[in-house]
């Protein structure tokens, strides 16, 4: 039971992961697949988030004195990894989203079975 | 409780077929895990989380949608495939897990490398109190360094892409792509593009 | 969307108090939850409801394209510059303890130039993109 308590998070972060992954594979749309994209990216960062999480612990910002005080602080490192990642992700995502504009402007449809009917034919 | 709205609204995203639906589900799903990273302690994160997936990337989406189209078309292929790839990594990374130290062990190896260090001399080293914020900045200049340069590169080649064109010599409208492509120095797509225009000027002469 | 009073008033009394809180957020970040990349991403957000509100042009007329792009690139070269100048004053490369007379006073200053810089880029970076995909679809 206690394994169980200490590893579920993991198994639920492994679905979400998994989940974005089949959207990424099985889904034609590219919108569609960028969205998948976004919740692969969004397991990544809870899984780090609660790596870095202590029990009983509160935010890493201290409050009075010098650290010296016996609070328990959560684990600063993945925050600073997370904060930047998510930035960086919709930055991304909005280079991959003008990209899908291009393509829809180029071939008239955003479903990658169509485009790669019409590359395929002479 | 939280993050089984999260797999919920996850499988929701996966089923429905309207876009717009998909979008604002995608909205709720960076609320959710906004609130969820703050019972995780990471403030910060969740106020990144909160601006950026709840209020910026949905508004490109949007955008996107309405440069584009909002219905998805049934996929012609079976999904087995996937099924079974995503299923056979699933269970390998669920085996992973056999090892994972427990949910908010102090005693785990991430948080015992430089984390104590951080915590305990973050504040008397640069005066800030926010060890995020102190970390980012000081101890992990190089990395945050580079994470701009990133977001820098995607904005220009955001404007790149989509960038209205200031010169109003270059020829404009319909042959704007294939010229942009030969000007790239890319033979074969500019050929594929010749072929493409050849083939749907075929087409409606059928 | 120009015909809807009430968003238009709202919008207005609004927009300047997002930008207040992306002051407060960008240089309170070292004492609180906040920073750059959560600043520059507000700041980008009250640009994009006056664009949505008030339209694209005028919009424009508030924020140039061109003084948009001057600005990602304004953003990224403060941060490098303030590495730079890490390395004139003797230290090394984004050390900031040189930069004033004592090694805390350095840090504190590098360490709000720098979140100054990934600020503006990332704010600046938000609005073009913004900008870029509302120009496309008209």
């Amino acid at each position: 039971m206690d394994f169980f308590l200490g590893h579920y998070n993991y198994w639920i972060f492994i679905f979400l992961m998994m989940l974005g992954f089949y959207v990424v594979v099985a889904r034609g749309n590219l919108v569609k697949k960028i969205i998948g994209l976004n919740i692969f990216q969004a397991s990544v960062f809870l899984l780090y988030i609660s790596i870095g999480k202590v029990l009983g612990g509160t935010a890493p910002i201290i409050i009075d004195g010098y650290g010296t005080d016996p609070v328990i602080y959560s684990n600063p490192l993945p925050h600073v990894l997370i904060l930047t990642a998510i930035v960086v992700g919709v930055a991304t995502t909005a280079l991959g989203l003008s990209l899908v504009v291009r393509i829809n402007e180029a071939y008239g449809t955003i479903e990658e079975d169509e485009i790669s009917e019409m590359d395929r034919e002479p | 409780m939280l993050l089984a709205f999260l797999a919920i609204i996850s499988l929701a995203i996966m089923r429905l077929r309207n876009l717009f639906g998909v979008v604002m589900l995608g909205g709720i799903y960076s609320l959710l895990m906004a609130s969820i990273f703050v019972i995780l302690d990471a403030v910060d994160v969740a106020f990144t989380e909160a601006a950026v997936g709840a209020g910026i990337s949905t508004i490109l989406m949007l955008g996107t949608l309405a440069l584009t189209t909002s219905r998805e078309k049934i996929p012609m292929h079976t999904p087995l495939l996937p099924l079974v790839v995503t299923f056979v990594t699933g269970a390998m990374l669920v085996y992973g897990t056999w090892d994972m130290p427990a949910f908010g062990s102090a005693e785990a190896p991430p948080n015992q490398h430089v984390a104590p260090y951080y915590l305990e001399q973050g504040m008397v080293e640069t005066g800030v109190p926010n060890i995020v914020t102190a970390v980012l900045a000081s101890y992990r200049g190089y990395d945050t360094l580079g994470e701009l340069a990133v977001i820098f590169t995607a904005g220009i080649g955001v404007l790149l892409l989509l960038g209205r064109r200031r010169d109003p010599a270059r020829v404009p409208a319909k042959s704007e792509f294939a010229s942009k492509n030969s000007a790239g120095g890319t033979e074969t797509t500019s050929a594929t593009e010749e072929n493409k225009s050849c083939s749907s000027s075929g087409g409606t002469a059928a | 969307m120009r015909h809807h009073v009430i968003l238009r008033v709202v919008a207005k009394l609004s927009i300047p108090f997002i930008f207040l809180f992306a002051l407060y957020v960008q240089f309170h970040g070292d004492f609180g939850p906040g920073g750059g990349f959560q600043a520059g991403v507000i700041f980008g957000a009250a640009f994009i409801l006056y664009a949505l509100i008030f339209g694209l042009d005028n919009a424009l007329k508030v924020a140039p394209i061109n003084v948009v792009i001057f600005f990602i690139a304004a953003g990224l070269l403060l941060f490098a510059g303030v590495g730079v100048a890490a390395l004139l004053y003797g230290g090394k490369f984004l050390d900031y303890g040189v930069l004033a007379s004592d090694f805390v006073a350095g840090q504190h200053l590098g360490i709000l130039l720098v979140e100054l810089g990934v600020g503006i880029t990332v704010a600046a970076v938000m609005i073009a993109v913004f900008f870029t995909f509302a120009d496309r679809g008209r």
